[in-house]
């Protein structure tokens, strides 16, 4: 149950080129600020992003875009960011465009064991194109599938060394999904604090589901 | 008062006390400087908060603490944080009793356009797909004309952001409700002739034996 933290370049050298990967935030709040620099600083490459946005140019998932780390995003969102919708439009970088709600739907469904989603988000729309439709009691809904990743990157507020988070405000937002959706989850804390420090029941995501905590910065 | 102020205004007339709220970026988050003295309404913020106000003092920014435009926000007491899945099983799950919404285009049957233009602008639809399928009432707040072209249209040229048919549209120069017959014009504006609104609109209107002038919240 007892983890040790390791640097986050050991953690980022865990990150293959290629790999799928999740990363919490929204707009870069909530991201794991250092695990992305360290992914920038060892050159990573070809990388398959799902998140909710690419952020900023400067900021979050936007500076792995800026560092040419990626490949491929599945994210609800990239108007914030001028470098995605340039590099998409020249084809340097493929974009699969998710309704908000159903990318957290199918992260869950991911991380739940569950086949897939029901939702009426995105019928009647482009969403809906080459997706099976099915009627529950006259209600029309899309059928969509689970998503996983090969690593989750978080950023957490509090974890303690069996891995229990903890996040703050609006900064938890697809973290604790993407907790119960990849192979490898890594976890940047602000603050690593002794076990029993964080009460039962202000854990929001168990630490069975962290593989490995990031370090505090030197 | 300008464009924006008057759909501001006119949109917080349609706020009830203990509604949850969600606006949208743009003009929608101004209806929040609406809301009549006395009335409760709690404002949700899709990344993840029920119960904040914009902007905080100087000093008193919180960088984990954003609305779903990035601006820095304070939570009042009482309020809740809660992750994105929750944040949507609220919005899905019809707890959410209005949203606001921008739009590019409504046409005649009262559907939204809102997240792209071919070739041109592809932002996402952010979560605006999920409040326009599960919100109880969308009310779309909009200028009426942009480049001077119609954006109430007879038939949508823009993707949809979904298939359901908005409540209410709210502009500078009137309120229209999409109805089974097709859109109904309301009211107009303080100052615009029902004229003024025919010919700035690219669908056809039904329009009533009197349209009343459109009330503005006081402040």
């Amino acid at each position: 149950m007892r983890k040790s933290a390791i640097a986050v370049e050991a953690a980022a050298d865990l990150v293959p080129d290629g790999a799928r990967v999740m990363i919490g935030g929204f707009l870069g709040v909530g991201s794991p600020d250092r695990l992305i620099d360290a992914l920038v600083a060892r050159g990573a490459r070809a990388l398959t992003i799902i998140g909710n946005d690419t952020a900023y140019p400067t900021v979050g998932v936007g500076r792995l875009i800026e560092a040419g780390c990626v490949a491929r995003v599945e994210v609800s969102h990239i108007g914030t960011n001028p470098t995605t919708q340039r590099l998409m439009s020249a084809g340097a970088i493929e974009v699969e465009l998710i309704p908000q709600g159903t990318l957290a739907e199918r992260i869950r469904a991911g991380g739940s064991g569950l086949g897939g989603v029901l939702t009426p988000t995105g019928v009647g729309t482009v969403v809906a194109q080459s997706k099976q439709m099915i009627e529950i009691d006259g209600a029309s809904f899309l059928i969509e599938k689970p998503l996983r990743a090969d690593f989750a990157l978080l950023r957490a507020h509090e974890a303690d060394y069996y891995g229990n988070l903890t996040y703050r405000l609006t900064a938890a937002n697809f973290n604790p999904v993407m907790a119960f959706a990849a192979d490898c989850v890594i976890a940047e804390p602000d603050e690593i604090v002794p076990v029993g420090v964080i009460p039962p029941d202000a854990v929001r995501t168990p630490g069975v589901l962290v593989t490995h905590i990031v370090s505090r910065a030197r | 008062m300008d464009a924006k102020e008057i759909i501001a205004r006119r949109v917080a007339l349609e706020l009830r006390d203990g509604m949850l709220v969600n606006l949208g970026i743009g003009l929608p988050t101004l209806v929040a400087r609406f809301i009549p003295r006395g009335m409760s309404v709690a404002m949700q913020s899709e990344n993840g908060l029920i119960g904040f106000s914009a902007p905080p003092p100087d000093g008193m920014e919180n960088r984990d603490l954003i609305d779903a435009g990035g601006g820095l926000i304070m939570s009042l007491p009482g309020a809740a944080s809660f992750d994105s899945a929750t944040s949507f099983a609220l919005i899905r799950g019809g707890h959410v009793d209005m949203a606001v919404l921008g739009a590019l285009q409504v046409d005649a049957a009262g559907r939204l356009a809102s997240w792209m233009v071919p070739g041109k602008f592809t932002p996402g639809m952010g979560g605006a797909m999920d409040l326009v399928a599960g919100a109880k009432r969308v009310i779309i707040a909009m200028q009426h004309v942009a480049k001077s072209e119609p954006k109430i249209v007879d038939t949508l040229t823009l993707p949809p952001t979904a298939a359901r048919r908005v409540s209410l549209i709210v502009t500078e120069l009137a309120v229209i409700e999409p109805t089974d017959e097709g859109l109904a014009l309301r009211e107009r504006a303080p100052g615009v002739s029902v004229a003024d609104i025919v010919a700035c609109t690219g669908a056809r209107l039904i329009v009533p034996k009197v349209t009343p002038e459109m009330p503005l919240c006081r402040d």
